[in-house]
């Protein structure tokens, strides 16, 4: 469905970062893209939703293909269009917005009427608490709620292939697991997702699909099942000391980086 | 009090006026990261055009082509010149509709030459009194007209696809990007819309007590600026107010200017920068302005 191809991204002509990333996220599968700050993960999600350019980033080279169409020159309107949609991270909602008018931004990018409403059921279906709150302004919520709400605002274009942003970030563990519920439930229904994340326990949870991104590179890719139980998975994102089981002394993780905030 | 209430019903009409051209103002800033100066020029460009075309097609025509000629105008500049500067300065860009507004400016007063081009509007120079408040009849009407276009604004703002998009994108433009929202769409919809509501401004500016169209109209836009910074650059309803105030301002600076005469004669002209100085002393962000105006 989605398909990345020796993906080269420059910010300002300088800065590389993410170089030669190939990933595939398959049709009707959740993919999670693991990685720590830096790695390269919103750059790949720019790439993909066409807003490098307001961040004086540039493709240099190697593509990314949606179905047949090639999205390296899309703008972010087309790529809506055609079924991409992303959840920004920090969630972004508009704050001065009540929650139906955010759901009804949202739902900006297609003119089928009926479809609209279909999607805005299928929103207050899966996050009730948001029907209940339509008419608040969207800064009055919680965090947790602002999640959902970024998340069923980029329903109501009806995406194909949803691209997720670290939707765990600054959450309480209870919520996060909600989220992970919800993103599997949307799968369950229909639609791709490609969920970058931070929390590797989370992501991992509910991926089929993994890839790990260091430094804009793709240091290790698999089903996510599998990766959850390789050593450098559980010891840079699940937090388990792979050596520690034996008593065996420690041996300093390569990169340098103790993980334990990404554990829950 | 019969002078108060008729002067206080005047700087209605006048400050209704002011409202429609801030409210111009606003949206552009609002859509397109603008401080657009080139409402001087469309407002004389509206009065123009009606006063121009009035002889040939009548009023009422001439009125209708006139306030298009000035949208198709904004609507020229935002995509001609505003659009391809998208991310440049809000400095850069406010100079470069200064540059727009002088080269548009000059044209027009090369065209008006010496003459003062006249209206024809069909209520003439007729007055209305209820007891003893007395009201020309073109600044009632503007009254009526412009509460009619504010009101269809707001409503417009507030619960059409273009008012939420608009609001969407001056709130988090990346992220509306992100849901489909075509910002330059948004952008080009209120340059259009500022168009309007400036020629119609101008329509009834031009009109009694006023005497026609004379590079002088240009000034009046001048007037209406403080109307949108006092009220709040980035809100709508304070351009409302701003404007309200203003033109209240000036009406009664002019009505009592024998009672005034130690200020000099002509204060009123000037009385709408000093109600903006003396309100952003107390409230730097105007009155309803977020407090954080430039976005990142």
């Amino acid at each position: 469905m989605l398909s990345i191809d020796k993906l080269h991204v420059t910010y300002g002509g300088a800065v590389q970062a993410v170089r030669g990333v190939s990933m595939e996220v398959p049709d009707g599968e959740v993919v999670a893209v693991l990685g720590s700050n830096g790695a390269g993960k919103t750059t790949l999600l720019r790439a993909i939703s066409g807003t490098l350019r307001l961040h004086r980033g540039r493709i240099d080279s190697g593509s990314v293909r949606f179905g047949e169409t090639e999205l390296g020159s899309r703008d972010p309107a087309q790529t809506v269009r055609m079924g991409l949609v992303q959840v920004p991270e920090g969630r972004r909602i508009f704050g001065r917005l009540t929650v139906e008018e955010n759901l009804r931004a949202g739902g900006m990018g297609s003119r089928d009427k009926a479809a609209k409403a279909r999607a805005q059921d299928r929103v207050y279906d899966l996050f009730p608490v948001l029907r209940e709150r339509s008419s608040q302004r969207g800064a009055l919520l919680s965090g947790g709620e602002q999640q959902m709400l970024a998340i069923g605002r980029a329903l109501m274009a009806s995406p194909k292939l949803l691209l997720l942003d670290e939707p765990s970030l600054g959450l309480a563990p209870r919520i996060i697991g909600q989220i992970g519920e919800v993103i599997a439930e949307i799968n369950r229904q229909g639609t791709s997702v490609l969920l970058v994340e931070q929390n590797a326990t989370m992501a991992l949870g509910v991926a089929h699909l993994a890839y790990v991104l260091d430094v804009g590179e793709v240091s290790l890719s698999g089903d996510a099942r599998e990766l959850a139980r390789t050593d450098e998975v559980q010891r840079l994102y699940l937090g388990h000391d792979a050596d520690g089981a034996d008593g065996a002394p420690r041996r300093r993780a390569t990169s340098g980086r103790k993980l334990s905030r990404w554990t829950q | 009090m019969t002078q108060f209430l008729s002067l206080l019903l005047n700087g209605i009409s006048l400050g209704a006026m002011y409202a429609l051209i801030a409210l111009g103002f606003v949206i552009i800033f609002k859509a397109s990261e603008v401080v657009s100066f080139t409402h001087g020029s469309l407002l004389l460009l509206g009065a123009y055009s009606i006063a121009r075309l009035s002889e040939p097609l009548g009023f009422l025509l001439a009125a209708l082509v006139g306030i298009a000629i000035t949208a198709v105008a904004a609507f020229v500049i935002e995509r001609v010149i505003i659009n391809r500067l998208r991310g440049a300065a809000v400095i850069s860009l406010a100079i470069v509709t200064i540059g727009v507004d002088i080269i548009l400016l000059t044209e027009l007063i090369r065209r008006i030459g010496s003459d003062i081009l006249n209206v024809p509007h069909p209520w003439a120079g007729g007055s209305v009194r209820v007891g003893d408040v007395g009201i020309s009849e073109n600044r009632l009407i503007a009254i009526a007209v412009a509460a009619v276009l504010i009101g269809l604004f707001f409503a417009a703002f507030k619960y059409s696809n273009w008012g939420i998009a608009m609001r969407a994108s001056a709130e988090d433009g990346e992220t509306a990007a992100l849901m489909g929202i075509k910002q330059g769409r948004v952008s080009a919809l209120a340059w259009v819309v500022a168009g309007v509501l400036a020629a119609v401004a101008a329509l009834f500016l031009v009109g009694s007590p006023t005497p026609g169209v004379s590079p002088s109209t240009y000034a009046v836009a001048l007037r209406a600026f403080p109307a949108a910074i006092l009220g709040g650059l980035d809100s709508t309803g304070g351009a409302l107010v701003g404007g309200l105030l203003i033109g209240i301002a000036e009406a009664m600076a002019a009505g009592y200017q024998d009672q005034l005469l130690f200020l000099g004669r002509g204060f009123s002209a000037v009385v709408p920068f000093i109600v903006m100085i003396a309100v952003l002393m107390f409230r730097p962000s105007g009155l309803f302005g977020t407090k954080e105006l430039t976005r990142v």
